[in-house]
């Protein structure tokens, strides 16, 4: 169905599906935090990419007739029609290895809705910059406690290490371009993931580095989520996010 | 006959329920009231994305609209311009102080607040020696500080504007 769209749509969908599932998986920490304060945190961190995917899908549904809201486009798509990279379906694990993945999710949105905010289509570019003002608030507070984490203890900085050598295979697709960001290019928007590619590399690096860790030296990529082919864990997130849905089609509250 | 100040009028009976002293308006997110034969639109400004106090505040306006004898209400929600703090009006400021929360400051954007140069004065004691516990509070547009004179934790309204 997804894939009969326009590639606009399905540019606005891609978008949503990162921060709807993300959002999905961080907020498994709410009431589980380590300390109050990051719960907090965390969760607010949550509502607002949760938030992100509202715009994003809401400004989706308005070029299609096949999906009349935002809700139907989270809660009645299959895992093959989801979009998401497949870096934010990746389990929570430890409180580091949610950071890292925050970290390495921050880092390279911030920079992307940055140059999407100046791409020349103004629905687009007003939502990016909201999410850009969020993602750099967000990114200080992830990449702050990456280092907090990997400098503090000796198991500190393994189990940091640890979580960036696991999600780094999952996470190469973050730059690279799915049709739909190459057919974007004819509508009026200039940026692809790829073009980021070298300057993300860049910030991760110095900036991982300076944090005593570094970047893993694994190639084997796994990849496909903007192509709807997810690793086994996508299955489970949707089962409960869709529940109610599937169980009582067109429920509201 | 309605206008545009009756409506605005209504208005400030509704407060943004995250901090019930401070009214919708005084918050700086109404941006567009118009009065036709087909009804009452009015287009509200998002404070941030996720913010779930949206959907009530938009609620509440319906329903003061109502019982005020409007019919055929539209309530949207703009996604420009961009609200930031510099919206929200003087009497504003005034309330989320006397409500005990630090009012926003350009002078102590998050970028100094992380970096610990606070300069956020405590609301109870008015000392300038206080520091971040948290750059996220109860809800998303506070952070959350500590005086570390009078040792009270308090609130302080996150600066995202230029005053
Ligand atoms: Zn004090």
């Amino acid at each position: 169905m997804l894939k009969d769209q326009s590639p606009y749509f399905r540019f606005l969908v891609q978008l949503g599906d990162d921060a709807l599932i993300l959002s999905q998986r961080t907020s498994e920490w709410c009431g589980h935090g380590p300390v109050l304060e990051q719960d907090i945190a965390l969760t607010n961190i949550t509502l607002d990419i949760l938030g992100q995917a509202r715009l994003w899908y809401q400004l989706a549904v308005d070029q299609t007739q096949d999906f009349k809201d935002e809700d139907q486009l989270a809660y009645t798509r299959d895992s093959r029609e989801m979009t998401n990279i497949l870096l934010v379906e990746q389990p929570n694990g430890h409180w580091g290895m949610t950071v890292m993945r925050q970290y390495l999710y921050d880092t390279f949105k911030k920079m992307y809705y940055a140059r999407l905010e100046e791409s020349g289509q103004a629905s687009i570019s007003e939502i990016a910059h909201k999410c850009r003002v969020e993602t750099t608030y967000h990114h200080q507070w992830s990449s702050e406690w990456v280092r907090r984490l990997a400098l503090g203890t000796d198991e500190g900085n393994d189990k940091m290490q640890h979580a960036l050598n696991t999600l780094w295979r999952y996470h190469q697709e973050i730059t690279q371009d799915s049709e739909a960001d190459i057919a974007m290019l004819n509508e009026g928007i200039t940026v692809t993931p790829s073009m980021i590619r070298e300057d993300y590399q860049q910030e991760i690096k110095t900036y991982l580095e300076s944090c005593g860790l570094s970047i893993p030296d694994i190639r084997n990529e796994i990849t496909g989520g903007r192509k709807g082919i997810h690793t086994e864990h996508l299955g489970y997130i949707l089962a409960e996010m869709q529940y109610m849905q599937r169980a009582y089609p067109n429920l509201e509250w | 006959m309605s206008t545009t100040d009756e409506i605005l009028t209504l208005l400030k009976s509704v407060c943004d329920p995250e901090i019930p002293v401070l009214t919708i308006v005084d918050l700086g997110i109404i941006e567009r009231i118009t009065i036709s034969e087909n009804g009452l639109y009015i287009g509200i400004l998002p404070t941030y994305n996720g913010c779930p106090a949206m959907d009530l505040i938009r609620m509440m306006i319906y329903e003061i609209c109502y019982d005020a004898g409007y019919r055929n209400i539209k309530i949207e929600y703009l996604n420009s311009p961009h609200w930031t703090t510099d919206r929200i009006s003087n009497e504003g400021m005034e309330a989320i102080k006397q409500y005990g929360i630090a009012a926003p400051s350009a002078s102590t954007r998050i970028e100094q607040l992380i970096s610990g140069q606070s300069s956020v004065s405590c609301p109870k004691c008015h000392s300038s020696h206080t520091r971040l516990i948290s750059a996220f509070g109860s809800t998303a547009c506070k952070a959350l500080m500590q005086c570390e004179d009078c040792q009270e934790p308090f609130e302080y309204f996150k600066c995202n504007g230029l005053r």
